[in-house]
C-alpha cells in the first residue's frame, strides 16, 4: 500500500516533552542537523501540532503535563502516529518509582512506535521515524 | 494600545508550557502595552520527577546513574557534585588520574553544552543556517565523548571513589585531534557570531542585567561573567584536578573592551569559554598522572563502605550553566538520609524578570535562551497532596525550612 502523495518527502513531526531529562531533547535536535539530516527526506520537526504527522513524545509524562499531552495529542488531525523516545516514557526507566509520573506514556495515550535507549542515539530515532511511516501508510490503507 | 483607552490595556500574553521557542516545558505570562513587555511571571516545575525523592530510597552507587539523569545536558555535572560529597563523608580518596579524568571529561561536556547553546541562540534569532554549523561542530565533541565514556548522553563515567573507565594511550590521539579541530574552527565560529551584523543588532543593548543585579539575583557561571561578576568555582573554590590546572575567569571586556551585561556579552563568555576548555584539556592531557582510576574497583567493598559513613557534606561544581551544588547527608544506612539538589539555573532563573522587563515580545525567545536555562535541572521541589496543588506561601515556606533544619540537627 502506498501512502498518499501528501506524504510524499513530507512527514512533519512534532515533539512534546513531557517531563524529559534533556537527554532525548539534544539527540532529537541533533538528529535534525547536517550530520544525519534527514530533512532531505522531508523529515522536519514543525511548531504546532496541528500540522504534524507524527507527535514525537519525550519524558515519562509528570502529573503537570498529562492535561497537556491530551490536549496536543487531540490537535493532531488524522492520520496520526504517536512516537516514544527514550526508555523513561516507555516503562518509566530510570524514574520508575517517582510519586510525580502519570506515565508511562502508553498509559495516557495510545503508542504506536517505541523508540528505547537512554537517550536513543540519532539513527535509532530515524529508524523510528521510518517505522512511523510504515504504520502511517497501515493506516491510510485500512488496518491500524 | 494606550492606558485605559481600550478595556483590554494592559494584555496577557501567555507562553508555554509547551511552545515551539521552548524545549522544555515553563509557563510564561507577560502583561504587554502595545509591543513592550510591562511584567512578566514565569512558573517552572512541569519537568518536576522527584529526583531527590527517590534518591533517598536508592544506594550511592544507584544514585550516580540518577544524578546522570537529572540533566541529560549536563549530566557529568551532578555526578559530579554528588560523587564529591559522598567520597568527602565516606573519606574515600579519588585517585590523581581519576580527579584529570573528570576534569577532562567535564570540560568537553562544557564544550559540547556551550556550541549546544550557540546553535539554539542562533536559531532564537532566526539564523538557522549557523544553528546547523554549530552543531555540526558540536559532533565533533560527541564523537570523542562517546570515544571516553561509551555514551553520547548521559555518560555514565564518574562512579564514587573515581572514574568507570581509564582513557588509554590511543585516545589521546583522538582528543589531540578533536582539540586541533577546534582551535582551528573557534576563530571562525567568533567571527560568524560576534562580527555579524544582524546578530549585533539583535543581541547588543538587549535583555541587560546590570552588575548590581546579577549580584542581587545570585546569578552563577555565564550569565553571572556576562554582567562582568568575577565567578567562576575552578578558579575560587579549585576542586578535583582543578588546582592544579591554570584557569581564569573569562569576562566579556577581554574581547569586546566592555561588559555591558546584554544577551551579545553571553556569547561572548560562552564562546571564548570554549577555547578555554580546549586549553584547560590541553593541561589535563599534559599533566595526567599515571595510576588507578578508582579507589574500590569493587561495587561490593565500595557499597560497604558507603553503609558505614555518616556525616554531611556538600560537592560543588562549576557546571557549564555555574555553580551545581549538592549537599548529601548520610546516617550509616544503605540510602542517603537526605539529599538536596541545587542547579545553576535554578539561581539563574531570576534574572530573566529584570532582563525582560521594558523589551519587545520579538525578543522574548533570545532573552529567554539567553541564559540557558535548563529546567529539567531545576524543577525540585513541587507539593502535591492528593490532587490538591497547594501553594506556599513565604512563610509556609519559611516555617517547613526551619522545621526541616531542626530535624537534620537532631
Amino acid at each position: 500500500m502506498k501512502l498518499t502523495k501528501s506524504f510524499n518527502r513530507s512527514l512533519w513531526a512534532f515533539h512534546f516533552n513531557s517531563g524529559s531529562c534533556n537527554g532525548c531533547e539534544i539527540e532529537i535536535v541533533a538528529t535534525i542537523t547536517p550530520r544525519y539530516d534527514p530533512e532531505r527526506f522531508g523529515i522536519k520537526l514543525v511548531g504546532t501540532p496541528r500540522h504534524a504527522d507524527v507527535l514525537v513524545i519525550t519524558g515519562p509524562v509528570v502529573k503537570k503535563m498529562k492535561d497537556r499531552l491530551l490536549r496536543v495529542y487531540a490537535q493532531m488531525p488524522e492520520p496520526k502516529v504517536v512516537m516514544c523516545v527514550g526508555t523513561c516514557g516507555i516503562s518509566g526507566g530510570v524514574f520508575y518509582d517517582s510519586y510525580n509520573l502519570e506515565g508511562p506514556v502508553d498509559e495516557v495515550i495510545p503508542v504506536d512506535v517505541y523508540v528505547p535507549g537512554c537517550p536513543p542515539r540519532p539513527e535509532a530515532i530515524i529508524h523510528g521515524v521510518v517505522k512511523a511511516l510504515e504504520k502511517l501508510e497501515r493506516i491510510q490503507g485500512g488496518g491500524r | 494600545m494606550s492606558e485605559g483607552s481600550g478595556r483590554k490595556a494592559p494584555y496577557i500574553i501567555p507562553i508555554g508550557p509547551t511552545h515551539p521557542a521552548l524545549k522544555e516545558p515553563v509557563m510564561f505570562t507577560f502583561e504587554m502595552e502595545g509591543e513592550m513587555i510591562k511584567e512578566v511571571d514565569f512558573a517552572p516545575g512541569q519537568a518536576h520527577r522527584g529526583i531527590e525523592w527517590m534518591g533517598m530510597r536508592r544506594n550511592p552507587v544507584q544514585i550516580v546513574h540518577l544524578t546522570d539523569r537529572i540533566c541529560g545536558i549536563c549530566g557529568v555535572s551532578h555526578t559530579f557534585a554528588f560523587a564529591r560529597a559522598v567520597e568527602q563523608i565516606a573519606e574515600i580518596e579519588v585517585p590523581e588520574r581519576a580527579d584529570y579524568i573528570r576534569a577532562l571529561i567535564a570540560e568537553f561536556e562544557r564544550i559540547q553544552s556551550h556550541l549546544l547553546w550557540a546553535g539554539v541562540a542562533a536559531h532564537e534569532l532566526g539564523f538557522d543556517s549557523l544553528l546547523h554549523l554549530t552543531w555540526r561542530v558540536r559532533e565533533q565533541s560527541m564523537d570523542v565523548i562517546e570515544n571516553l565514556t561509551g555514551n553520547r548522553v548521559n555518560y555514565g563515567i564518574i562512579q564514587v571513589g573515581g572514574v568507570r573507565r581509564d582513557i588509554v594511550p590511543e585516545q589521546h590521539q583522538v582528543i589531540e585531534d578533536c582539540l586541533n579541530a577546534y582551535e582551528g574552527v573557534i576563530s571562525k565560529l567568533l567571527e560568524l557570531f560576534l562580527d555579524d551584523r544582524s546578530i549585533a543588532l539583535r543581541c547588543r543593548d538587549v535583555g541587560v542585567l546590570s552588575h548590581r543585579e546579577a549580584l542581587e539575583l545570585c546569578t552563577v557561571g555565564p550569565t553571572a561573567r556576562a554582567s562582568g561578576v568575577n565567578v567562576d568555582l575552578r578558579q575560587d573554590y579549585p576542586y578535583s584536578a582543578y588546582g592544579d590546572l591554570d584557569v581564569r575567569t573569562i569576562l566579556p571586556d577581554q574581547y569586546a573592551g566592555e561588559t555591558r551585561g546584554d544577551v551579545y556579552d553571553r556569547i561572548v563568555v560562552r564562546l571564548l569559554e570554549v577555547g578555554q576548555s580546549c586549553g584547560i584539556i590541553r593541561q589535563c592531557l599534559d599533566a595526567m598522572p599515571a595510576g588507578e582510576v578508582t579507589a574500590e574497583p569493587k561495587i561490593a567493598k565500595l557499597l560497604a563502605i558507603c553503609k558505614k559513613a555518616s556525616g554531611e557534606a556538600i560537592g560543588r561544581v562549576e557546571a557549564p550553566r555555574g555553580e551545581c551544588f549538592h549537599y548529601v547527608r548520610m546516617e550509616a544506612q544503605e540510602a542517603p538520609h537526605s539529599w538536596k539538589v541545587k542547579a545553576s539555573s535554578y539561581s539563574n532563573l531570576m534574572s530573566w524578570i529584570p532582563m525582560l522587563r521594558g523589551e519587545q515580545i520579538a525578543d522574548i525567545p533570545i532573552i529567554v535562551a539567553s541564559i540557558d536555562p535548563c529546567l529539567s535541572c531545576t524543577d525540585r521541589v513541587a507539593v502535591i497532596r492528593g490532587q490538591r496543588r497547594d501553594i506556599l506561601s513565604k512563610e509556609e515556606l519559611h516555617r517547613l525550612s526551619v522545621e526541616a533544619t531542626r530535624r537534620l540537627q537532631v
